[in-house]
């Protein structure tokens, strides 16, 4: 079996969003970039599957020298390989997508997995695009995950539950948490990764459908006010706020 | 044409999907465009309420195929029926469903497409969209390249306004069977409340709460004011036996409800980067400083294990509810 790995190099959950001087995009000043959460869960299950039937797991990235980290940290919790194809890895999903399933095609892949959104970009976008380019089958969202002869069962997260989608492979997983506890890198996996390459390709140029104009920060919110008095009272001025200030209820 | 996909439950149109409609009708009024509404399942029954919303075409495809949802089969009737009537618009609300299959129809048309936007206009002929990024740290205007947009609407943030339309119905072929993936069984929760994400007020907890067992109060509090409860990372992270789908921040759910009420939430970045799109927030903290006072309408320093037990209380003698 061979897994591919996409994985996203995002600003870190704590990053204080400033907007750079071109008025459409991230200040990268201070910001410490990580790989998005949810696809090191789409990475610690590709690993699994590895351990307990055999696999070939390679981990992908779009971007430039700096996201060579997440490969590198990849490869340090498992992956046996990974490709980096130089592009815009942070641009519109739709151009991603026709980047990735550029170099997935033809190469047998028999499971790609990934995180159901890009942790920033909050898009939820590629994964699914990617199927669609790739013509196989999708699961997003997913909390678990069980593959059978050729063919995939998955949990997935909807409104007010679950639902079990059943499907063939090859097909795109996108991962949610819950699907697994990711584990650290160890010193030995981390050693090991010093020794192994990043292939390093050109990403095949793709127009995107999308694009950010501009970026704004949200508008600050009125000053609030403290209500006083012990619990009951500020219970009762609560409500009263509720109903006549807010008109909530 | 702008075309909505819309999504029924239970004989009834789906709430996010009349706000989908709502502003899709908007727009069309905007561009001098007709206003589409497309179902498809099972039965349709229930479609023709779409003209309330202000679509002048219904467009239903019914089927065994269309019982249980499949993405190819969805993604095939969505980017078939675009063409078809030469859609330039393509909406869906952001729903489970909604954002499993718009992305599809849209690499499927050569797309550009917005997910979970919260504005939208019509500038120069083409869509433009206002979406949150960093979980609503920022927001992003998004404007098209492609021929054909493709966008889904967060929930709770479009009105639904009624506005009537024609309601012509049109019946459109079921695609046929041999899907690559298909949904075979619905694991419901047991409560039976709305999600989250559709959710009009929330009570949230957070590590202030010590323990999941005192989530009963916050459960309290929301049934008596029509609410669901939520809770902060911290909370779910730290073995309570919080499920993650209660989580609300960036790395959970990004909320939207008209009434956000935090308890013991401190106020952590990436907390409030989910729930900054609350029209209204209440803080209950023992700590003054709390950076989600910050945030806060109102704010209540105190004992949350004595104030929330009085609002409820509060709540059930004024005989509040909310929608």
């Amino acid at each position: 079996m061979k897994i591919l790995v996409a994985l996203k190099q995002v600003p870190d959950t704590e990053t204080k969003i400033k907007v750079a001087a071109d008025g459409r995009s991230l200040d990268p000043a201070d910001v410490k970039w990580i790989t998005s959460p949810y696809d090191e869960y789409a990475l610690e299950e590709a690993i699994r599957i590895k351990e307990a039937k055999g696999a070939e797991v390679v981990a992908l990235s779009v971007g430039g020298d700096s996201t060579k980290e997440v490969l590198k940290n990849a490869l340090a919790l498992g992956a046996d390989s990974a490709v980096l194809l130089k592009g815009d890895g942070q641009g519109d999903a739709y151009q991603v997508a026709q980047m990735i399933a550029a170099y997935v095609k033809d190469k047998g892949f028999d499971l790609i997995l990934c995180g159901n959104k890009g942790l920033g970009g909050d898009n939820a976008a590629m994964g699914p695009m990617l199927a669609e380019l790739l013509n196989v089958a999708q699961a997003n969202v997913i909390v678990k995950l069980e593959l059978g002869e050729g063919t995939f069962k998955a949990e997935r997260e909807i409104e007010g539950g679950s639902e079990i989608v059943e499907g063939a492979l090859p097909a795109v997983i996108t991962a949610q948490k819950g699907l697994n506890e990711p584990r650290y890198a160890s010193l030995k996996g981390i050693m090991a990764a010093k020794k192994k390459t990043i292939e390093e390709l050109d990403a095949t140029p793709a127009t995107s459908g999308a694009q950010v104009s501009a970026l704004a920060l949200p508008p600050e919110r009125p000053a609030g006010r403290k209500l006083e008095g012990d619990a009951a009272a500020q219970a009762q001025a609560l409500l009263q706020a509720l109903k006549d200030e807010a008109k909530v209820f | 044409m702008i075309l909505v996909f819309c999504e029924l439950k239970d004989g009834q149109i789906r709430k996010p999907s009349t706000e989908a409609l709502s502003e899709g009708r908007r727009l069309a009024d905007a561009a001098g465009k007709q206003l589409g509404a497309l179902f498809a399942g099972a039965s349709c029954a229930g479609a023709a309420e779409a003209a309330k919303f202000g679509a002048d075409v219904i467009f239903t495809a019914e089927g065994p195929t269309l019982a249980s949802y499949s993405s190819d089969a969805f993604a095939t009737l969505m980017a078939d029926t675009v063409k078809a009537k030469g859609a330039t618009v393509l909406l869906a609300a952001a729903t489970a469903v909604g954002k499993d299959v718009a992305p599809r129809a849209a690499a499927r048309l050569g797309a550009g497409y917005a997910s979970d936007v919260t504005a939208l206009s019509i500038v120069d002929g083409k869509l433009q969209a206002v979406r949150p990024v960093y979980a609503g740290k920022a927001f992003a205007t998004t404007t098209f390249s492609s021929a054909i947009q493709v966008a889904t609407t967060r929930p709770n943030v479009f009105p639904a306004a009624e506005k009537a339309g024609a309601g012509a119905t049109e019946v459109l072929p079921a695609p046929a069977g041999d899907f690559k993936s298909v949904v075979k069984e619905i694991l419901a929760k047991a409560s039976g409340k709305v999600d989250l994400s559709e959710a009009n007020v929330i009570v949230s907890g957070g590590r202030g709460m010590k323990d999941g067992a005192n989530f009963k109060i916050l459960e309290e509090l929301a049934d008596a004011i029509g609410g669901v409860v939520g809770a902060s990372r911290a909370a779910v992270d730290a073995g309570w036996g919080l499920p993650h789908s209660m989580q609300v921040g960036q790395t959970g759910k990004v909320v939207s409800p008209t009434l956000y009420i935090a308890c013991g939430i401190s106020g952590a970045i990436q907390h409030i980067a989910g729930m900054s799109g609350s029209k209204f927030v209440v803080a209950i903290n023992k700590d003054p400083e709390a950076p989600i006072f910050k945030l806060a309408n109102y704010g209540i320093v105190g004992d949350l294990f004595e104030v929330v037990p009085e609002l409820t209380k509060a709540a059930k003698a004024l005989g509040i509810g909310s929608n």
